[in-house]
C-alpha cells in the first residue's frame, strides 16, 4: 500500500505477528520443558507451540516481503 | 450495574508476564504508527480521507474491521449463546447482500460525487435541511457508540482481568486520541488492518480447539441438543438451524419469523448500516480509484462470511462444552444484569457476553491468553477510533464547514480535525459514564441503529434512485422516520403490550423488536418522502447530475481480466453465501 513513506501497513502487520508469535512460541517451548501445574483444556496439543510458529512464520513473511528496504526500492523503481 | 461488584477481586483469568509483554508491545506499536504517520496528514484530503490512495485490500479490511469492535465480538458471541445459530444471520443475510449492493450499485455514486461523508451526499442531493438532520444525528450517534464501546470494554476488562474501570477507560482513550489526532483517518485505517489480523490470530484457536473437543460439527450439534434438553430449554433443536425454524414466531429462541429476518434485518437494518453508516462507508471512500472502491466491500464481504467462525461458533461451543470443572454440572450463562447483580456475583454467575472470554480462558495458556486479550483491546480501540474519526469528519465538514464557516481553509480544517478528535474522545468518556447508568447497553446500541440508520437508508436510496424526490421530501421523510422510530421505542417502553403491534408477536425478543421497528420507520420515511415530493417542486435534471442514477455518467473502469472484475468476485461471494444458507438451513 502506498503510505507516503517507506513503511507499509503490511510491514507493521508482520512486525506485530512476528514478535507476538515469537513470544508465544518461546512460552510453548518453556512449558514443554517445565509443564505448568494448572493446565488448560487440550494442553496436550501444545497449541502455543504450533500456533506461535504459524504467527512467527507469517510475521517473518510479511516483514521481509514488505521491508523498508524493498519498499524504497519499489518506490524508486516506479518514479 | 453495581460498581462495587465490578471492583471485586473475582476475575476469570490471570495474566502472566508474557501476556503483559504482548499487550504492552501492542500499545507501543499503535502509538509508533501514529507518530510515523503524523507527517503524512497535512491536508484535509490526507487527514479525513487518508489521501484517497488506499488499495482495495487495505480499504476492504478497514471497512470490515471498523465494524469488528470488541462490543461486536463479545456481544454476538453472547447472542449466539442466547439465540443459537440464528445470530449468524447478522453476518450473512444481515451483511453480504448489502455489502454487494454497496459495492456494485451505490459506490459509484459516492465515488463520482467525491463527497467527504454521507451527510455531504445528502447536501448535494437534498440541500442543507437533510444534511443538517443527518449530520447532527450521526455526530450524536458516533459519540454515544464510542462511549458505549469504551464502557463495555472497561467493564469486561474489570470482570475478566480485574483491571480498574477508570484505568481502562483513560489509558485506552488516550491511546486512541493520540493516534487518530496524529495521523487522522490513515492512522485509524492502519490500526484497523493490524487489528483485523490480531483478532483472527487471537480468536481462531477457540473454534479449532473447540471443534476438536466437541467431536466436530455433528458432535457439537449432539452435545447442544443433549445439554439444552437436560436444562428443559424449549425448542432445543432450533439452536443449530438457520432457516428451518423461522416459520413461526414461537418455534425459535429469538421469537422472530422469516419476514423479520429478510425484510427487517436484510432489507432495512443491514442495507442501512452497510450503505449509509458513514463510519464504514468512509473507509471505502478512501480507496485510490473506482475499481478499488468497488472491490473493497466485496473483499470485506468475503471475510465477513467467515467471521461467524470466530464469533458465533464460540457461543455455540459454550452451549455444548461449558461445565463446572469440579462438579461436572452444566454452566448456564445468564443475562448481564443478573450475572453482575449482588446475588449473581455471590453465586459466581457469568453473563452471556462472557462466553468468549470463558472459552479463551478454557483453551489459552500464557502467551495465547495475552494475544486473545490484546485482540479484544485492539477491537475496542479500533471501534472507538472508527467512531471518533467519522465524528470528526462530519463535525468539520458537515456542521462547521456548512453551518458555521463555509470558507474555512484546508489548513484550518486539519487543525480543527485534530482538535475535534480530542473533543470527540473527551465527549466519549462522558458518554461512557452515561452508559454506566443505563440498565442495558445492547438495548441502547440497537435502539440507536433503528433511530438513525434505518430512516437514513430510505432517504439515501430514494435520493439515488428516484429523481422526482425533492429537497422538502428528503428532509421531512428523514425526520418522520427518525421520530417514528423513537416513538415506537418509547411506546413499547411505556406499554410492553405494544410489542404485539410493533413486532407482530408477544414472543418477540429485543432483537426481533429492533428488526420490525427498523422496517416500519424506513417505510414511514419512504412514504412521507414520496407524498411530500409529489406535493413540492423537484430540482431540474441539470442540478441532479452526479447524484441520481440515470443522470450520472458512471466512469468506465479500465478494462481488466475477469479475475480482477468486481462483478465476477461479487458473484463468487453471492454463490458462497447461498451455499452457506443451504448447509446450515
Amino acid at each position: 500500500m502506498k503510505s507516503g513513506g517507506s513503511l507499509s501497513i503490511w510491514f507493521f502487520t508482520g512486525l506485530c505477528l512476528g514478535v507476538t508469535g515469537a513470544l508465544i512460541f518461546a512460552t510453548g517451548i518453556y512449558e514443554l520443558v517445565n509443564p505448568p501445574v494448572e493446565k488448560v483444556v487440550l494442553y496436550e496439543l501444545h497449541a502455543n507451540i504450533w500456533w506461535g510458529a504459524v504467527l512467527l512464520i507469517s510475521g517473518l513473511f510479511f516483514s521481509l516481503k514488505f521491508s523498508p528496504a524493498r519498499e524504497r526500492a519499489r518506490m524508486s523503481g516506479k518514479s | 450495574m453495581n460498581l462495587a461488584l465490578l471492583l471485586s477481586s473475582n476475575t476469570l483469568v490471570h495474566l502472566s508476564a508474557v501476556d503483559i509483554a504482548i499487550i504492552v508491545f501492542y500499545f507501543a506499536l499503535v502509538l509508533g504508527i501514529g507518530l510515523y504517520l503524523k507527517g503524512q496528514a497535512n491536508t484535509g484530503e490526507d487527514f479525513f480521507m487518508a489521501g484517497r490512495e488506499m488499495t482495495a485490500w487495505v480499504a476492504g479490511l478497514a471497512f470490515l474491521s471498523a465494524n469488528l469492535g470488541s462490543l461486536e465480538l463479545m456481544g454476538w458471541a453472547g447472542n449466539s449463546y442466547k439465540y443459537g445459530i440464528l445470530a449468524a444471520h447478522w453476518y450473512w443475510i444481515g451483511a453480504i447482500p448489502s455489502m454487494l449492493f454497496l459495492a456494485l450499485v451505490m459506490m459509484p455514486f459516492y465515488y463520482v460525487c467525491k463527497t467527504h461523508s454521507v451527510p455531504g451526499y445528502l447536501k448535494l442531493r437534498f440541500g442543507p435541511g437533510a444534511q443538517t438532520i443527518s449530520s447532527v444525528s450521526f455526530a450524536f450517534m458516533t459519540v454515544l457508540m464510542s462511549g458505549i464501546n469504551m464502557y463495555a470494554m472497561a467493564v469486561v476488562m474489570k470482570v475478566v482481568l480485574g483491571w480498574n474501570i477508570h484505568f481502562s477507560i483513560i489509558v485506552s482513550s488516550l491511546t486512541v486520541a493520540a493516534y487518530v489526532a496524529l495521523g487522522g483517518l490513515r492512522s485509524a485505517i492502519f490500526n484497523e488492518v493490524l487489528q483485523f489480523f490480531l483478532i483472527w490470530a487471537g480468536a481462531l484457536l477457540i473454534p479449532i480447539l473447540g471443534l476438536i473437543e466437541a467431536g466436530g460439527w455433528n458432535g457439537l450439534q449432539a452435545k447442544i441438543l443433549h445439554n439444552l434438553t437436560e436444562l428443559n430449554v424449549p425448542n432445543p433443536g432450533s439452536y443449530t438451524h438457520l432457516w428451518s425454524t423461522l416459520g413461526n414466531f414461537n418455534s425459535n429462541p429469538m421469537g422472530i419469523n422469516w419476514a423479520g429476518i429478510v425484510f427487517g434485518l436484510g432489507a432495512v437494518i443491514a442495507m442501512g448500516y452497510w450503505t449509509t453508516d458513514f463510519l464504514v462507508v468512509q473507509r471505502v471512500l478512501s480507496a485510490k480509484d473506482l475499481r478499488s472502491a468497488e472491490l473493497a466491500p466485496i473483499i470485506g464481504a468475503a471475510f465477513k462470511m467467515m467471521v461467524p467462525l470466530i464469533v458465533i461458533l464460540p457461543g455455540l461451543l459454550g452451549l455444548a462444552l461449558l461445565r463446572d470443572p469440579h462438579t461436572g454440572a452444566l454452566i448456564r450463562l445468564v443475562p448481564a444484569n443478573i450475572a453482575w447483580s449482588d446475588a449473581g456475583q455471590a453465586q459466581g454467575l457469568h453473563g452471556y457476553d462472557e462466553v468468549l472470554p470463558l472459552m479463551l480462558a478454557r483453551y489459552c495458556g500464557p502467551g495465547l491468553l495475552g494475544l486473545g486479550i490484546t485482540a479484544l483491546i485492539a477491537g475496542f480501540m479500533s471501534g472507538m477510533a472508527g467512531n471518533v474519526s467519522a465524528f470528526t469528519t462530519v463535525v468539520v465538514y458537515d456542521i462547521y464547514g456548512t453551518l458555521i464557516n463555509k470558507n474555512a481553509t484546508d489548513e484550518k480544517k486539519v487543525h480543527l480535525g485534530r482538535r475535534w478528535t480530542i473533543w470527540g474522545v473527551l465527549i466519549s468518556i462522558g458518554t461512557a459514564y452515561l452508559a454506566a447508568r443505563a440498565p442495558s447497553i445492547m438495548d441502547y446500541v440497537q435502539a440507536l441503529f433503528s433511530f438513525f440508520i434505518a430512516p437514513l437508508f430510505g432517504t439515501v436510496l430514494l435520493g439515488m434512485l428516484w429523481k422526482r424526490a425533492t429537497p422538502a421530501g428528503g428532509w421531512t421523510g428523514l425526520l418522520a422516520g427518525t421520530l417514528s422510530s423513537v416513538g415506537m421505542y418509547t411506546w413499547v417502553k411505556l406499554d410492553p403490550n405494544a410489542v404485539r403491534y410493533v413486532a407482530l408477536s408477544m414472543d418477540a425478543q429485543d432483537q426481533a423488536q429492533n428488526m420490525f421497528r427498523a422496517l416500519w420507520c424506513c417505510l414511514i420515511c419512504v412514504i412521507v418522502t414520496v407524498v411530500v415530493s409529489y406535493l413540492t417542486t423537484p430540482k431540474p435534471d441539470s442540478e441532479l447530475k452526479d447524484v441520481v442514477y440515470g443522470l450520472t455518467p458512471i466512469p468506465k473502469t479500465e478494462h481488466v481480466s475477469i479475475f480482477h472484475s468486481p462483478v465476477f468476485w461479487g458473484a463468487v461471494v453471492a454463490v458462497i453465501f447461498v451455499i452457506l444458507q443451504i448447509i446450515f438451513w
